[in-house]
């Protein structure tokens, strides 16, 4: 019994050592992603204002703390440092939620010209009707989550990929979906941080849950949907 | 705290089972024909200690215009709806309210609203026209024995302000147990007063408080406060009438 359990920890440790060689090499650091439209293609709805500093200085600033703190990680981990590897999740969740949330973001908007607005048909559009009785009754929940939220969050429509139902959920600052349920998957994500839509609504966020609506990329929900309900 | 409720002919509903230590249930006498008017609570927006534009460069009159006139306004308006439903929540200072609609860590419904005008109260009247600098006094003294000096607390002050997550506020409090200073942060509308501390400064950290000046440039929002806004006088104010609730033990008299 003893024997055995001296042969597996040897082993473990080999393991680990080959594990340690392959990561000290392989430290992904990420980068802004491209929007697909140009900053004032969402106007009026979103101003190209709120566009440009939500993309290039909020947006940007997650990242670059994210990858600030995968360094830090990556060297704590190496050290052993686990007071260190500890400290550093929230960190962690908080930036590179953010840079998940927000990258999602940029592709559930787009230019009316580019069917913004446009609501989903196909599998989503049934999926919406069956669970919420109409495509109006969906928007006018969301809309009321998103503008009961208290302080920082974002309001999503998930599904639920074991279950396959459609979920409407809010998170608090950059939690992203996930920290919800391990199988929800987002579909669309309405940012509701007050940088969002200060500059043009000021606090009267109701008012940014109404129009964001005439932008919203429903052909990205619908092939997100289309992959974990095919 | 006399809380004195107008009998008239309507009967009290016990609204939740939280705050039945609250209210006595007082039936009322049916008097068929006589109507009269219930007593709720009602609360007024409190006008800053200075002009709007008085901040300025530091904090815009824009930004005031709209972080008052808007935003504290609507927290305003917003309560006096809430507490005219009913007059469980009658009789009370802001600061009772504060403390008695956060419930022990099981918010009410009017929590929200209740700090956000409290905080808001406190935050003007932690800005001065021509503040910064330092305390002085007494109040500097006991800075710099629970900080070690000032620019220690500054350090501090700016640390927790830069590294507050989401929406909050960020506070210099007198602990009341601990007799001690301590810079805290807290989440959306929390407020010291929660868990029973006496809040000296405070630091308006969400997005709306600084965005029309800063954009998302928090670190210069935070430094101009620090250096130009902070008023110490209102500080050293509340801390004397904090010493009042905290026995900080004899005083040293120095010896002729």
């Amino acid at each position: 019994m003893a024997l055995r359990s001296l042969a597996t920890r040897k082993t473990l440790t080999q393991g680990l050592n080959s594990v340690k060689l392959t990561q000290s090499r392989a430290l992904q650091t990420f980068s802004l992603p491209d929007l697909p439209y140009d900053y004032g293609a969402l106007e009026p709805a979103i101003s190209g204002e709120i566009m440009e500093l939500h993309h290039q200085k909020h947006h940007q600033t997650y990242i670059t703390n994210y990858n600030k703190a995968l360094e830090q990680l990556h060297e704590a981990i190496l050290k052993g440092d686990s007071s260190t590897v500890v400290k550093l999740q929230s960190a962690i969740k908080f930036n590179g939620g953010g840079h998940i949330n927000h990258s999602i973001f940029w592709k559930n908007l787009a230019p009316i010209r580019e069917g913004g607005g446009e609501p989903p048909k196909g599998s989503l559009g049934w999926a919406i009707d069956t669970s919420f009785g109409s495509f109006e009754s969906l928007i006018q929940k969301i809309s009321a989550e998103g503008a009961a939220l208290q302080g920082s969050g974002w309001v999503w429509l998930g599904v639920d990929k074991e279950l396959k139902k459609l979920v409407i959920e809010t998170t608090a600052n950059q939690d992203p979906l996930v920290t919800k349920g391990p199988n929800l998957v987002p579909l669309l994500g309405i940012d509701v941080w007050e940088h969002a839509y200060y500059l043009q609504y000021k606090n009267v966020r109701p008012d940014y849950l109404k129009n964001i609506w005439k932008v919203i990329n429903w052909q990205y929900a619908s092939e997100v949907y289309e992959k974990e309900c095919p | 705290m006399a809380r004195h409720l107008l009998v008239t002919d309507f009967i009290l509903p016990l609204k939740s089972p939280k705050l039945s230590y609250l209210c006595e249930p007082q039936k009322g006498r049916s008097n068929g024909s006589q109507k009269v008017s219930r007593t709720v609570a009602y609360y007024g927006l409190k006008t800053p200690p200075y002009k709007l534009d008085a901040l300025e460069p530091y904090m815009s009159k824009r930004a005031l215009e709209v972080h008052w006139g808007v935003h504290h306004r609507d927290f305003v308006e917003d309560l006096n709806k809430q507490l005219g439903k009913s007059d469980i929540l009658y009789g009370y200072t802001m600061d009772e309210l504060v403390k008695a609609t956060y419930n022990n860590g099981n918010p009410l419904a009017e929590f929200n609203n209740a700090a956000e005008v409290w905080n808001h109260d406190f935050f003007w009247e932690s800005m001065q026209p021509g503040g910064g600098n330092m305390p002085k006094l007494g109040l500097l003294q006991q800075i710099e024995k629970d900080f070690g000096s000032f620019t220690n607390f500054r350090e501090k002050f700016v640390e927790a302000a830069l590294t507050l997550f989401g929406s909050g506020w960020v506070w210099l409090v007198l602990k009341r147990h601990e007799k001690q200073l301590a810079v805290v942060k807290t989440s959306n509308s929390i407020n010291p007063l929660a868990w029973d501390d006496i809040p000296i400064l405070n630091l308006d950290m969400w997005e709306h408080a600084y965005y029309l000046d800063y954009k998302n440039d928090r670190g210069k929002y935070v430094n101009e406060f620090m250096n130009h806004l902070v008023s110490w006088n209102a500080a050293m104010v509340r801390m004397a009438r904090a010493e009042a609730f905290v026995n900080f033990g004899e005083p040293e008299i120095p010896i002729a």
